[in-house]
């Protein structure tokens, strides 16, 4: 029972927690490419123009927010049970080969709407079976699932590849892709925009995973487990199967960013093509400290960031993956802020 | 003389001439967040002495000894040894001062031997000096006359074993002052009384040993010197000529006052705190035995075996009945299979043989979600480590077993207001301390939790409660609430079953008491005037006679 | 099928998993110091990559292969310097500093390398081989085994002398206490935060060092994210090699030999295309892993934070 007061007080010390950190990463980033030779006020003022204050930029960001969403409801569900599902990757990849092979080859026999919901379905299938052997040697014997998924990661990678380049290519082009689906069995477009409406089952996949976490039994099982494994156990939950859920939840989510990325942008997967979105979505989560309305807004601020930066090494001299760099820069302070935050509630004990 | 706080300590005269003071506080003062640990505290430590620290939990003893080892540093105030005034900010400064410590939990390496473990320490580019520890450990095996082989793994060794090693660590460089905090807590009747012959040839030898502890009986058996400290002040001490001289009774007596501060010797103590001197004393306050065992056991297990775990003694073949409004007191040195016991009742940990029944009714294959429903309750030792999640709010820990369940679910959805009232309500009734029900219980103090706990589980639905260590590291006040509680629970009809390392406490509100050795239930007997004997002796491996 | 067991075939395979798995040996026996210790080096994959890097840039710059890997071991360092001062001594999560440093890396040594090449990516000299004599004249053994860059054979060096480290010396068990149980290696006098911080900068050191080597010698040149997971298969082979470090020898040139597979079949006139082949070291793993998932060990203090005298 918080009184305005407090509520304000919290809000300001919430603000302060998120804004310092993004503040930071962008002031030391800023300072790495001056150190460099670039202007970063000219980089980070083309990013902003590319992104939001240009009307196709900012409907390409959007876009881009569809598959970062369901990446980043994914990971709340996995971090919140305390599982590092850090196999994002491979699970997004595998669904995407999967339903850009599938799309095409039933858009004859099928209307477009039963069509796309099979394959998107189909995705999260996939995602999710691609996290059976981890999730299943954790609740079993404990191994460590930062190893195993992101070793599944690198071999679902490859495996993507293999069967793109060998099993499912399209004859008729030069470089191996899967068969194109056709612009009009895709994804419809929202009100006569280029935004797709897999960002409407983005939106609402976030907030639905945020209302079962803090609202549901099941939530909060799993918030016990992530919590502490033993008083879990002590409570009577059944741990084992509660991880292996959580983990075909978190990966089928995944899934379905792989798919409606595919159905919605792209209509095809190219061969090499890995946007690697899985660790980038994480410090997102972090930020957000897994509150999904909270999340929607930084992965506006990010997707912005990264169209911005897509076209930045043509026009400004940055490459891309100087993005990785801010990210990179994003964890480090946040989990300083934390720190600090957390050493100065409770007065030194030393 | 009985010195006063007031007083500066006044050495009498002494048959040998005047003790020499290895180490000394002056006015130390040692805060934590929301408490003062240890205020103005004065004491000195001789050579050649015994120097008993008496106080309950949460006096401030533990505290004391941190600052000693090295583990903490004071807030004000100055340590001396050999008569300068010293810094100690790490654990090798403090045994470079010549210290040494034995704390309550073992600080052994349990994947390293003997050896290894003593030889932690050296300086890094140096290969193993086995010869030379070698030989140092034959010097002390001879000086604390213990048994022990120096290539044993330690995670092989006995509780008491791991102890005598410590000791041997805390002596390994001529330590002159050597502190024990706690030291007979996981011992069995002759480890205690091996420890006792240890200590008296220390001393001979011209050692300065603090000895920590909250048992009375100890004091008296081991204290040269007694200290009593109280809610982190020295309350007063009993000097060596003194104690020597006083009967039992004035022995008492002088504690009691320094322990509970009554106005002038020899008055009797209130009423309030009758129920905590019983504890302090072990006075038998024996309830009244109502049991009806006419009627068919309440809860019957039969032959109950369960896997080795590589922590733990495993059930072998447990066999026993407990009846309505029963308590069954489980005693026991630590570690002889009482935490299988308890989680195999619990559903927590599966049977590999034997038989459970509740009320007639064959219950061996559920698991803890089977058990609650039927009304079996388990109060966990482990309280921050398993029984709360300590970033979670009272209020969700209050309900933390029912999730899912009515009234505070429907349909998977939760019902956040009904489950804060229900938890305010909860924490009126038990006087829980706590800001609010939103509070995590992380940040309660340890009396506090176990109020949750015990809240939590006897509630209405109990018919079987298992408790382990309900009264572990709780101060005395809270001890009473916890035994008050558990007594009441068994006064509506709950079968109990306290598992504890505490005799004196199974004595006092236990039916029948059965004692845990080596896996197996070496017996049970009837509450009554002989039962303490019987059970130390079963305590040993001993038949009881 | 016959073509397999040729000489070329097996001079190739044995060559190629020397080469190939040199950087794994080196980041897994890395790992494993720190492991030992506690500490959980996520970030293992960035250090090699920052090696990787400023390995190339010394020797690029320099023309020197020796000093080439000095700075490769340094640039580790200054990655490991991150986990020392953010997680060992301040006890910030060790899991999401581990994914920062590599991500971080990543971005980092593209961003200087674009700056600094811009799409061109050139090469270095051969890396200087040191025949050992006599045994390089051993039929397939010599040529596959002992003609190889110096490093090699110091790597191999280094894999007695670690062992002799764990098993015989104070070091060996300081590093043991600090993993099992640091409170008592605290009591005994021990600054567990010292010895966590020096096992870390041993890994940043030895990672970088697999970095260098792997760019300079294994390809000559250097690419973005050229690690490709070899800092992860490391990771995999400390948690396998349950401290001991000739099984990481075993397992890193088990590994090798998966990576050599391509090349070694192309030799041998088989042809499997590449991306299959590249499964192959990280499907052993999850068999492995799968296959033996009871008996992994891990230290009990692994990933955690010690602080002293902490409730």
């Amino acid at each position: 029972m918080s009184t305005r007061g407090d509520m304000a007080a919290g809000l300001k010390t919430t603000l302060q927690r998120v804004l310092i950190p993004v503040a930071m990463a962008l002031v030391v980033g800023g300072l790495i490419l001056l150190v460099l030779g670039k202007d970063p006020l000219d980089y980070y003022g083309f990013v902003l123009q590319r992104s939001l204050l240009r009307w196709g930029g900012a409907q390409e960001t959007v876009t881009r927010m569809a598959p970062l969403l369901l990446i980043a409801a994914g990971l709340i569900v996995a971090f919140r049970a305390g599982i590092w599902n850090l196999g994002g990757d491979g699970q997004f990849l595998l669904a995407a080969v999967a339903s850009a092979a599938l799309a095409p080859a039933l858009a004859a026999d099928l209307p477009r709407a039963l069509n796309l919901v099979v394959c998107m379905i189909v995705g999260a299938l996939v995602g999710a079976l691609w996290s059976v052997i981890p999730a299943m040697l954790k609740a079993r014997y404990g191994i460590n699932e930062i190893i195993t998924t992101l070793m599944m990661s690198f071999l679902g990678t490859s495996l993507a590849n293999v069967l793109i380049k060998l099993v499912l290519r399209d004859p008729d082009t030069t470089v191996p892709q899967t068969r194109s689906l056709g612009v009009d069995d895709r994804l419809p477009r929202l009100f006569g925009t280029t935004i797709h409406s897999g960002l409407v089952l983005a939106i609402l996949a976030v907030i639905l995973v945020h209302l079962m976490m803090t609202r549901t039994a099941f939530g909060l099982k799993l918030q016990v487990l992530g919590a502490n494994r033993a008083a879990a156990v002590h409570a009577g939950l059944r741990v084992e199967r509660l991880t292996i859920i959580a983990f075909a939840l978190s990966a089928g989510l995944i899934g379905l960013a792989g798919a409606v990325e595919v159905l919605g942008v792209w209509g095809s997967v190219r061969a090499d093509w890995n946007p690697a979105f899985g660790l980038l979505v994480v410090p997102l989560v972090f930020l957000a400290r897994f509150n999904g309305y909270a999340v929607i807004g930084f992965t506006l601020f990010f997707s912005a960031l990264m169209v911005g930066g897509e076209s930045a090494a043509r026009r400004v001299g940055v490459p891309q993956h100087y993005v990785l760099v801010l990210v990179a820069l994003l964890l480090l302070f946040l989990a300083l802020v934390e720190y600090l935050d957390q050493s100065r509630r409770k007065p030194s004990a030393a | 003389m009985i010195n006063d706080a007031t007083q500066a300590g006044q050495s009498t005269e002494a048959p040998r001439g005047a003790p020499i003071a290895v180490a000394a506080l002056r006015q130390v003062t040692k805060r934590f967040p929301g408490i003062v640990a240890l205020d103005r505290v004065s004491l000195e430590f001789h050579a050649g002495e015994i120097h008993v620290l008496l106080g309950e939990n949460g006096a401030g003893k533990s505290t004391l000894v941190s600052l000693l080892a090295g583990m903490q540093r004071p807030d004000e105030g100055e340590i001396v040894i050999g008569g300068l005034p010293v810094v100690i900010d790490s654990p090798r400064r403090s045994m470079d001062l010549g210290i040494g410590a034995v704390f309550q939990r073992v600080l052994l390496v349990p994947s390293l031997t003997v050896i290894e473990n003593l030889m932690l320490g050296g300086s890094w580019l140096r290969s193993l000096a086995r010869g030379a520890a070698l030989r140092r450990f034959d010097e002390l095996s001879v000086l604390l006359g213990t048994r022990i082989d120096p290539d044993a793994p330690v995670s092989g060794l006995s509780l008491g074993e791991q102890q005598q090693v410590e000791i041997m660590r805390a002596l390994w460089r001529d330590e002159k002052l050597l502190l024990l905090d706690e030291p007979t807590s996981m011992l069995t009747p002759q480890g205690v009384a091996d420890l006792g012959r240890m200590m008296r040839r220390l001393k001979e030898k011209g050692v300065a040993l603090i000895l920590v502890t909250h048992k009375l009986l100890e004091a008296y058996e081991f204290g040269d010197r007694i200290s009593v400290l109280r809610l982190g002040k020295v309350a007063g001490d009993i000097e060596p000529q003194r104690l020597q001289t006083m009967s039992e009774a004035e022995r008492t007596e002088t504690v009691i006052r320094l322990m509970f501060g009554a106005a002038d010797a020899g008055a009797v103590p209130d009423k309030g705190h009758e129920g905590e001197l019983a504890i302090l004393l072990g006075r038998k306050l024996r309830r009244a035995n109502s049991v009806d065992r006419s009627k068919p056991a309440t809860l019957s297990a039969r032959a109950l075996v369960t896997m080795p775990d590589f922590a733990e003694t495993p059930l072998h073949a447990v066999s026993f009945e407990l009846w309505a409004g029963e308590v069954l007191g489980i005693a026991g040195v630590d570690g002889n299979g009482q935490k299988h016991l308890a989680e195999v009742l619990a559903g927590q940990r599966s049977l590999r043989q034997g038989r459970l029944e509740l009320a007639g009714s064959d219950i061996t294959w559920g698991r803890v979600p089977e058990r609650r429903q039927r009304g079996i309750r388990y109060v966990t030792d482990d309280r921050l480590g398993e029984g709360t999640v300590g970033t979670f709010s009272v209020a969700t820990n209050l309900v933390l077993k029912e999730i899912g369940a009515l009234p505070f679910w429907r349909h998977g959805i939760s019902d956040w207001p009904l489950i804060h009232q229900s938890a305010r309500e909860q924490i009126l009734r038990n006087d829980i301390r706590t800001t609010s029900e939103l509070t995590p219980v992380g940040k309660l103090s340890g009396g506090n939790v176990q109020k949750v706990l015990l809240a939590r589980e006897l509630d209405a639905e109990a018919n079987v409660a298992i408790l382990n260590k309900p009264t572990y590291g709780l101060d005395l006040h809270n001890q009473r609430l916890a035994l008050d509680r558990i007594v009441a629970a068994a006064a509506r009809g709950v079968a109990v079953i306290v598992i504890s390392t505490d005799l004196d406490e199974l004595l006092e509100i236990s039916d029948r008491v059965g004692v845990m050795f080596q896996g197996s239930l070496a017996g049970i007997v009837e509450n009554d005037d002989d039962a303490g004997g019987k059970v130390r002796r079963l305590m040993t491996g001993a038949a009881a006679e | 099928m016959s073509a397999l067991f040729t000489e070329p075939f097996l001079v190739s395979l044995l060559f190629g998993a020397v080469t190939a798995g040199l950087p794994l040996l080196l980041a897994g026996l890395g790992e494993q110091i720190s492991e030992k210790a506690g500490v959980l080096n996520i970030g293992l994959e960035g250090m090699m990559l920052i090696g990787a890097y400023t390995g190339f840039l010394a020797t690029y710059h320099s023309g020197s292969f020796w000093l080439g890997f000095l700075a490769g071991g340094v640039g580790g360092m200054g990655a490991a310097l991150i986990v020392l001062l953010l997680c060992i001594r301040k006890g910030l999560n060790q899991i999401v500093i581990g994914i920062a440093i590599t991500v971080g890396a990543e971005g980092l040594t593209s961003l200087l390398h674009f700056v600094q090449f811009s799409r061109s990516y050139p090469r270095l000299a051969a890396a200087p081989i040191f025949a050992v004599p006599a045994f390089s004249q051993i039929p397939v053994l010599g040529q596959g085994l002992f003609s190889h860059n110096p490093l090699v054979y110091l790597s191999w060096v280094l894999v007695g002398m670690l062992t002799w480290v764990f098993r015989s010396t104070y070091l060996g068990l300081s590093l043991e206490a600090a993993g099992n149980k640091p409170a008592a290696l605290d009591a005994a006098g021990v600054d567990v935060v010292r010895t966590r911080s020096f096992a870390v900068l041993c890994t940043g050191f030895l990672a970088g060092l697999g970095g260098a080597y792997m760019a300079n010698v294994g390809a000559g040149l250097f690419v973005p994210f050229m690690t490709g997971g070899a800092g992860v298969i490391g990771i995999v082979l400390a948690m396998l090699a349950r401290g001991r470090p000739l099984w990481v020898l075993i397992g890193a040139a088990l590994f090798g030999a998966s990576l050599a597979m391509t090349t070694a079949l192309q030799v041998a006139g088989i042809d499997v295309p590449t991306d299959v082949v590249q499964m192959l070291p990280f499907a052993v793993v999850m068999l492995v892993l799968v296959i033996f998932a009871r008996h992994s060990m891990l230290p009990s203090a692994l990933g955690t934070s010690y602080v002293r005298g902490e409730r």
